[in-house]
């Protein structure tokens, strides 16, 4: 048997063995290298007002979270009821519109609800990768001195916000 | 009663399924001709009885039969009576028996058109068919019963989902599913052809139409699904690479690379081992693609019911059937052998490089669909890749696979020579960067993007005109004798083609030329956008059979004269309790017009979105022709020819201009 024929049935074997697994399996989070570390600085155009710029050091003294989100990203509608919800409750949400159209953000904005005190735009993702996004939503919180402090990979679910985000930012406010 | 025959039917089809899988599967191995008879007539009598149990649903929906679980959560007794019919496949149980259907169809067609085949191999055919309803019917009766009763019985239905309320729905599934589950009989050929070691020219020729039937009905269901989400979803967008989207356009990918291949297989007896696998890579895909959609492993915006013991049920088949058969490959494609040679600069070459990138194409969009599920799997969150990713690598990817589009078609088979191609295809090349540059001056702007993209269009269409008339050029007599001398399937190639280019086009001219508005619109106000007045005359209230609706007047004009009128409407569904946006439309050939109600304000005014699209409907036209360029190549005699002997005619008249 020539070993490059068997090349697809392996290859199959591992997609199922992931299938599987993505039928068993719960998520879990891996912790971000960032923790820990300074936010990535950047300036980023505001959403609606390309003039104004949006930049962490604006932020020196607060504690903040920042959304990374977009129009086209099925996850963040699960996930867009609650920030609505917590701005409600006051909570600092900053968003950051991540390679999306200005428009589309908008109009998303306009129809669900803008849970954001502020939303910057990384229209080219560039801003994306000092922060390691490899997907939206992901969250981060950021701490009075800049610090990135806590990393939500994924949509924000009621369980993350009652046991890991509230507490931290209780925390991190005293 | 009747749900009960239904559900005893679809039993009994099961184990006919088990006969007609199981009992010539034996007598092939065995040789007993007795046990090989079993095939045809056990065939047949499984796809009877799936038909019965389907048309005992169909008969529960008709009848409003709300003592069926099924039909009290998909039908409403007020739901109109075409769309209480589709809602016999508008959830999952439904769906999973139209699936069957289907596979029974093409069954049968088999056990009817195939009958130039050899004995033992369409029996293989047959009972490798046999094992695939199996599998479907035991995940049907096992997991997904439509029959099951529902007591006492509801006094009314849940109602269909308002998405799926549309004419759209009657003929977006089956189309799309006579296509997805058409790709099993290239399958059955490429197992049946595997165990007989059969893999030759002929087979490559039986083959052919039955892939390129199942071809084009996908091609048309995608283009059905495409056009009905562009009118329904209101967002005026028309593909959103969504995994449900994605399970059907990658076997769509893979359909056309084996297309491809398959007539150089039959041609030129070459990459035989390669188009095996392409037949069983098309048919896992869509049996992939039923996975992702029914398990529920990925997030969708065609949020179907899920349940992970359907999931883990199918996950076993896919296993067993795929890996069945690609550990059937493993074992005996290496004893295929070569087939004739040919110079890197070829009618193969081109066709091969066709391949990859069609391959490649369809390899990265399993990976955007499944990266998900990929990094959800390894315990790294959930995540979800969108547009961004799929615009950027599939244009990225097909653009050369189009440039090479124009060149094979005018390419001989075997050698050609790269100097007498430049030469053939020069005129080609200058007309379509010429046209790429007039067409954004007249219309005002030019980007990149556009450049690119008309530029493909018309490299393509260039070259289809370029390859008809080299082709012309080949034989004697007056241009009508020149242009009976020339196949049919030659002119569905070139119909295809140009179906693409006028689908290119139409992607292009819209990301481009489109425009939008958002506005919030008083009664009597007016709103001009690009050179068209729309005149907003305020909403009124309509009863529908089974909703309410506010329907907005606009009467649109350009320079004084009377366009149309719009009646975009927000219909809200009580059964459902669900909101839906239905647009209005004005159709044409060079722009839509397109409106959407948005939210009612204060004083009767609206907040509206009013869409112009460019040439949107070429997108769809596109795939129509690329439709009609499969039908006209089945029209062609050798595929009505038990035996045709076409095959050795073409080998014999090597660096003709065969299609």
């Amino acid at each position: 048997m020539k070993l490059k024929f068997i090349i697809p049935l392996l290859l199959f074997f591992v997609v199922v063995g992931f299938l599987a697994k993505g039928l068993f399996l719960d998520p879990h989070e891996v912790p971000s290298p960032l923790i820990g570390k300074p936010a990535p600085a950047f300036s980023a155009p505001v959403l609606g007002d390309a003039r104004k710029k949006f930049s962490p050091a604006d932020m020196k003294g607060k504690v903040w979270m920042l959304n990374i989100w977009a129009s086209w990203c099925v996850a963040c509608r699960e996930e867009h009821p609650l920030l609505v919800a917590m701005k409600q409750h006051g909570l600092p949400i900053y968003g950051m519109a991540y390679k999306d159209a200005d428009a589309d953000a908008t109009d998303v904005l306009k129809k669900l609800g803008d849970p954001y005190i502020i939303t910057a735009t990384d229209a080219d993702g560039k801003i994306g990768i000092d922060y390691g996004v490899y997907g939206v939503p992901e969250t981060y919180i950021i701490d009075k001195v800049g610090i990135i402090r806590y990393k939500q990979i994924g949509p924000i679910t009621p369980e993350s916000l009652r046991d890991k985000i509230l507490p931290l930012l209780e925390e991190l406010v005293k | 009663m009747i749900p009960e025959i239904g559900h005893f039917s679809l039993i009994l089809a099961f184990c006919f399924a088990l006969m007609q899988g199981f009992i010539p599967l034996a007598g092939v191995l065995k040789k007993n001709e007795t046990l090989m008879r079993f095939a045809v007539p056990t065939a047949r009598a499984q796809s009877f009885l799936v038909a019965i149990s389907f048309l005992c649903l169909d008969y529960a929906f008709y009848s409003n039969d709300f003592s069926v679980l099924y039909v009290a959560s998909t039908s409403n007794s007020h739901l109109p009576l075409a769309y209480r019919l589709a809602a016999v496949w508008g959830g999952h149980e439904g769906s999973m028996l139209l699936w069957v259907t289907i596979l029974s169809v093409w069954t049968i067609a088999v056990t009817f058109f195939a009958k130039e085949l050899p004995y033992s191999f369409r029996t293989t055919l047959i009972a490798v068919m046999g094992l695939v309803s199996v599998g479907f019917l035991m995940f049907i009766l096992f997991t997904s019963n439509p029959f099951e009763r529902l007591i006492p019985a509801a006094l009314d239905g849940r109602d269909l989902n308002p998405l799926l309320q549309d004419p759209g729905m009657v003929f977006h599934p089956p189309v799309l599913y006579m296509g997805y589950v058409g790709f099993s009989v290239a399958f059955a050929f490429a197992i049946a052809a595997l165990l007989d070691g059969r893999l030759d020219v002929t087979w490559a020729r039986w083959t052919r139409p039955w892939t390129t039937v199942a071809w084009v009905f996908l091609t048309l269901g995608i283009a059905f699904g495409s056009r009905w989400a562009y009118y329904e979803l209101g967002w005026g967008g028309w593909w959103f690479w969504d995994a449900v989207e994605n399970a059907s356009f990658m076997p769509w990918l893979v359909g056309t690379a084996l297309i491809h291949s398959l007539a150089v297989t039959e041609k030129r007896g070459a990459f035989k081992a390669w188009t095996v696998l392409l037949s069983i890579c098309a048919f896992s895909l869509s049996l992939l693609g039923t996975f992702l959609v029914r398990s529920g492993v990925l997030t969708s915006v065609h949020a179907f019911a899920t349940d992970p013991s359907r999931g883990l049920f199918i996950l076993l088949f896919l296993a067993i059937v795929i890996g069945g058969a690609l550990l059937l490959f493993a074992l005996r494609a290496p004893t295929v052998g070569l087939g004739e040679k040919f110079d890197m600069a070829s009618r193969e070459s081109f066709l091969l490089a066709n391949n990859v990138v069609l391959v490649a194409a369809a390899a990265s969009v399993l990976l955007g669909t499944l990266y998900p599920l990929l990094v959800d799997a390894m315990g790294m969150g959930k995540i979800s890749v969108g547009p961004p990713y799929f615009d950027a690598v599939f244009v990225a990817l097909m653009a050369p696979g189009i440039f090479l589009m124009g060149i094979g078609p005018i390419a001989r088979w075997k050698k050609t020579t790269l100097p007498e191609l430049a030469t053939k295809l020069r005129w080609a090349a200058g007309v379509s960067i010429i046209s790429a540059l007039l067409v954004p001056s007249i219309m005002g702007k030019l980007t990149p993007m556009l450049f690119v993209g008309l530029l493909m269009a018309f490299w393509v269409l260039s070259s289809v005109i370029t390859a008809l008339n080299v082709r012309l050029s080949q034989s004697d007599g007056n241009l009508i004798s020149k242009l009976k001398s020339i196949t049919p399937a030659f002119y569905g190639m070139l119909l295809a083609h140009f179906g693409l280019a006028i689908f290119v086009i139409g992607v292009t001219m819209v990301k481009g030329y489109e425009s939008e508005q958002d506005i919030t619109m008083k009664i009597g106000e007016t709103v001009n956008i690009q050179g068209y007045d729309f005149r907003f005359d305020g909403a009124k209230p309509v009863k529908g059979p089974n909703y309410l609706s506010k329907q907005g007047v606009f009467y649109i004009s350009k320079n004084g004269h009377e366009v149309t009128t719009l009646t975009p409407e927000k219909r809200y569904y009580p059964v459902q309790q669900a909101t839906m946006t239905e647009a209005s439309i004005a159709v044409g050939i060079v722009r839509d017009l397109y409106i959407s109600l948005g939210e009612e304000l204060e004083g009767g005014a609206w907040s509206v979105r009013i869409y112009i699209k460019p040439f949107v409907q070429w997108i769809w036209l596109g795939a129509v022709f690329m439709a009609l360029g499969g039908i006209l190549t089945l029209i062609d005699k050798r595929y009505r020819k038990p035996g045709g002997q076409l095959s050795q005619v073409g080998i014999s008249q090597a660096g003709a201009y065969e299609a």
